[in-house]
């Protein structure tokens, strides 16, 4: 076995870490721009705060999808097929969210507003919870013959363990969106944001200690955990106390590791295995039974060692640009882009009558 | 009927998405070059222009990016034994595109948009050219694992898979290097369409003169190459198409025995895959032994030969890709493209005449030549694509043979009637949108008093 297989796995791990670290957040203040946000300024305050960031952070989960077809194609295939009407509704909700961020304020009507809204808190929600089951499900073990396909229905997805991985991962968004919008906004969003987060806080912390202990049962022959099981719980014991304590960017840090260490539990409990077959211990997908061939390997070897620290370093550049906090006041509820005048008066009056509605 | 459900899937979803591909391409572009010309000018008419046509573009990659996802996905979903047998070689231009080209596009798109105010110009000029070369580059590597599956190339057989063993090979396929350069043209092709139309529109209905007789200039002057090469392109990926895959060219042109020199037939009736002979047809002597091979009396072989040549080489079956699409895909497309050429050359002169802005007729043409690149690029695709059936990869994999065992015709038709509504509904938001911000008026010039303060921000 080429020592390439097992640093794909790392990579892929990585690659989806990296996707729930930054996209957590995104996915917790879609969940929560209409809480935090009163009134459309704030809502709009809300959005912006992620707005130059979200599209870029989206790419993590694309770029690990692909890693995970070029490396190891068999565990790709098994599993896209086999979580079929779970990956279907996941794109549906990722498409919803995706246009409500750049539909939403494109016409200055609150019911079109309304809609999107609405849209961009569902997809927010559904998309988390739904990758949560997904990964639950690789770990926990699925209905898998032989020739490594999967025999069972929509319904055996959603087994307890894989149901309860996808609430946590939505707890844990939520959270890390609140400590996210606490670090950047001001006065009253700011300490409703944080307020949002002490809420949260406590379940997040009951869910993320279940979860870890649910998991190490679950996978794991020794009795102690190991360490990076301690870390997730250590961290979110931590962003729950920093929450309380209103330390926004240790919090929002905490968060993060939480996160990032939730990820990470999957992948280390899972590892040599990338699908547990619930029908025989022999069936189960490995590292080593779906890998691509060494060659394929060392050519997207030497791309992501050159190109995934070049994207770090945009990606932390971009962070940087864009550190300040965004203020409800700088936001009007008046139409969004103010220097994009009214449409000339010879348009159609179908147009101008349902714009007017406002 | 698992296969037909899959295939209508993945065409519809691919040919929804490449409606929003080119124009992104195209755009960004295009907005890059009006942002250059504002920052070296500093005339505001180009700022005024880049702004217009940035909130354009940013509509139209929304839906373009949501769109891309779903056609990644779907090669697990519905194409698990495909994925299987070839994920090591089809995958890695995939991923490679998503580190390489992807997060460049996107986060820099985030940069560009938001960053008006906060970058100094020459570095916010510089993100609009790294939105425009990651698009182009994204484009690249797509290209490469589909011209992959039209012409194997830079593997081995090994226990019946194929095994990437030169992944240069993969880059350097000839199918690959002129079909990208065909789809590049085509989207800078579709992108100078889309601004001539919108310019022309403006200009019939009172949109500022001095603005709008910029944009629609600059969209001729790249259009009129652009349409010229993406044709002369064409015609020479036709000849190498016509060398790996003879059935494709074969059935384009509905030839069913094997002809030298062969005549070019303009138009016919008949001749498809039922009955062979056309009852009616208009015919150029030699033009197809010219397109299909580069010579004079160059020999194209016929459909009935090569189905016996596969025949014999991979078993029994029917080897002939459905020829109706092929012969009326190659025709709308070059047909289409002669009419935007012609377009394009009356606008030039237009402009040397100095009647650009006063033409009526011109402009209401202009204005309705929108539809012409869509309608190309789409009988362009299902013209590569329906033309390699029946093989998913030519000459390796039947497309019967690539789907996912046990995805459930119940699931297809689930998934299916799930992303034609999800596509119907947010491409008519996505066109009344498109409608709606391109008859807008073009934002107001700054009082000169502003003329040193930094640009605000585009935000959501």
């Amino acid at each position: 076995m080429s020592s390439f297989v097992p640093f794909w796995f790392i990579v892929i791990a990585i690659l989806w870490t990296g996707f729930f670290v930054l996209e957590g957040f995104d996915f917790g203040v879609g969940m929560l721009h209409g809480v935090v946000g009163t009134g459309e300024a704030g809502r709009r305050a809300a959005i912006n705060a992620i707005g130059p960031l979200w599209d870029g952070n989206e790419v993590w989960l694309i770029v690990a999808g692909a890693a995970m077809f070029a490396a190891f194609p068999g565990w790709y295939a098994t599993m896209f097929s086999g979580l079929y009407l779970a990956m279907a509704l996941l794109l549906g909700s990722l498409i919803i969210r995706g246009v409500a961020f750049e539909y939403r304020g494109k016409r200055d009507a609150a019911r079109w507003r309304r809609t999107w809204d609405g849209a961009l808190t569902v997809g927010s929600v559904l998309a988390p919870l739904l990758i949560g089951i997904a990964l639950g499900d690789l770990l926990h073990g699925l209905p898998i013959n032989a020739s490594q396909d999967y025999t069972g229905s929509f319904w055996d997805l959603l087994q307890p363990y894989a149901v309860f991985t996808g609430v946590t991962l939505v707890l844990a968004c939520l959270l890390h969106g609140a400590t996210y919008l606490s670090l950047k906004t001001t006065d009253g969003m700011h300490e409703r944001a944080r307020a949002t987060g002490r809420l949260v806080a406590p379940v997040t912390a009951a869910f993320v200690i279940g979860f870890i202990i649910w998991t190490h049962v679950t996978a794991s022959s020794t009795f102690f955990l190991n360490v990076i099981e301690l870390v997730a719980i250590l961290a979110v014991l931590a962003a729950a106390w920093l929450v309380y304590d209103r330390r926004d960017g240790f919090a929002f840090t905490a968060t993060a590791v939480t996160i990032a260490a939730l990820v990470i539990t999957i992948f280390v409990d899972l590892y040599p295995n990338v699908m547990v077959s619930s029908t025989n211990p022999a069936y189960n997908l490995t590292v080593h039974n779906t890998a691509s061939a060494p060659y394929a390997l060392k050519a997207m070897t030497i791309v992501v060692v050159v190109f995934l620290p070049l994207v770090l370093i945009y990606q932390a550049w971009t962070y940087y640009v864009f550190r300040q906090r965004v203020s409800a006041s700088d936001f009007t509820s008046a139409p969004p882009r103010a220097e994009v005048p009214e449409p000339r008066p010879e348009i159609p009056a179908q147009e101008g009558s349902h714009v007017r509605e406002s | 009927m698992n296969v037909d459900l899959a295939r209508i899937q993945f065409a519809f979803t691919s040919i929804n998405h490449f409606f929003f591909v080119p124009v992104t391409i195209g755009l960004a572009i295009l907005t890059a070059l009006l942002q250059t010309a504002w920052h070296r000018s500093r005339r505001e008419e180009y700022l005024r222009l880049t702004r217009f046509f940035g909130t354009l573009l940013v509509i139209n990659i929304a839906i373009g990016v949501v769109t891309g996802i779903v056609q990644e996905f779907e090669f697990g979903m519905n194409w698990g034994a495909y994925s299987r047998l070839v994920g090591n070689i089809f995958g890695a231009p995939l991923a490679m595109e998503g580190l390489a080209a992807f997060f460049l596009e996107s986060t820099f798109l985030g940069l560009w948009l938001f960053g008006w105010d906060r970058l100094s110009p020459r570095v916010h000029l510089a993100t609009i050219w790294l939105v425009a070369l990651g698009s182009m580059l994204s484009a690249a590597f797509i290209l490469a694992a589909n011209s992959w599956m039209q012409h194997p190339v830079g593997y081995v057989m090994s226990g019946g898979k194929p095994v990437l063993n030169d992944i240069w090979a993969v880059f350097t396929n000839p199918v690959f290097v002129w079909g990208y350069a065909k789809v590049i043209f085509a989207a800078l092709t579709t992108g100078a369409v889309v601004m001539l139309a919108i310019s022309a529109w403006q200009l019939r209905h009172g949109g500022d003169l001095g603005v709008f007789s910029r944009s629609a200039r600059m969209a001729l002057i790249v259009l009129v190459p652009a349409i010229m090469f993406t044709m002369l392109i064409g015609d020479e990926l036709g000849v190498i198409e016509g060398r790996y895959q003879p059935m494709k060219i074969a059935a384009a042109e509905a030839q069913w025995t094997t002809c030298q020199p062969c005549s070019f037939s303009l138009f016919q009736i008949g001749g498809g895959n039922n009955d062979h002979t056309p009852t009616q047809i208009i015919e150029v002597p030699h033009l197809l032994s010219l397109l299909a091979t580069n010579h004079w009396n160059g020999k194209v072989i016929g459909l009935t030969p090569l189905q016996q040549q596969y025949s014999q080489q991979f078993g029994p079956g029917n080897y002939v890709p459905n020829v109706f699409i092929q012969y009326w895909g190659m025709r709308t497309m070059a047909y289409l493209g002669a009419l935007t050429l012609l377009i394009s050359l009356w606008g030039l002169w237009a402009i040397y005449r100095k009647t650009l802005v006063t033409s009526r007729v011109f402009l209401w043409v202009a204005v309705w030549a929108a539809v012409l690149p869509f309608l190309m690029n789409t009988a362009g695709w299902l013209l590569t694509e329906s033309g390699r059936q029946p093989w998913i990869v030519q000459g390796i994999m039947l497309t019967r043979n690539g789907i996912s065992p046990t995805v459930s015709v119940t699931w297809l038709w689930i998934s299916l009637i799930g992303f034609v509504l999800l596509y119907g509904t947010l491409g008519t938001v996505e066109f009344l949108l498109m409608l709606r911000y391109s008859r807008k008026q073009v934002p107001p010039p700054r009082a000169p008093a502003d003329a040193d303060t930094p640009v605000p921000a585009i935000q959501y």
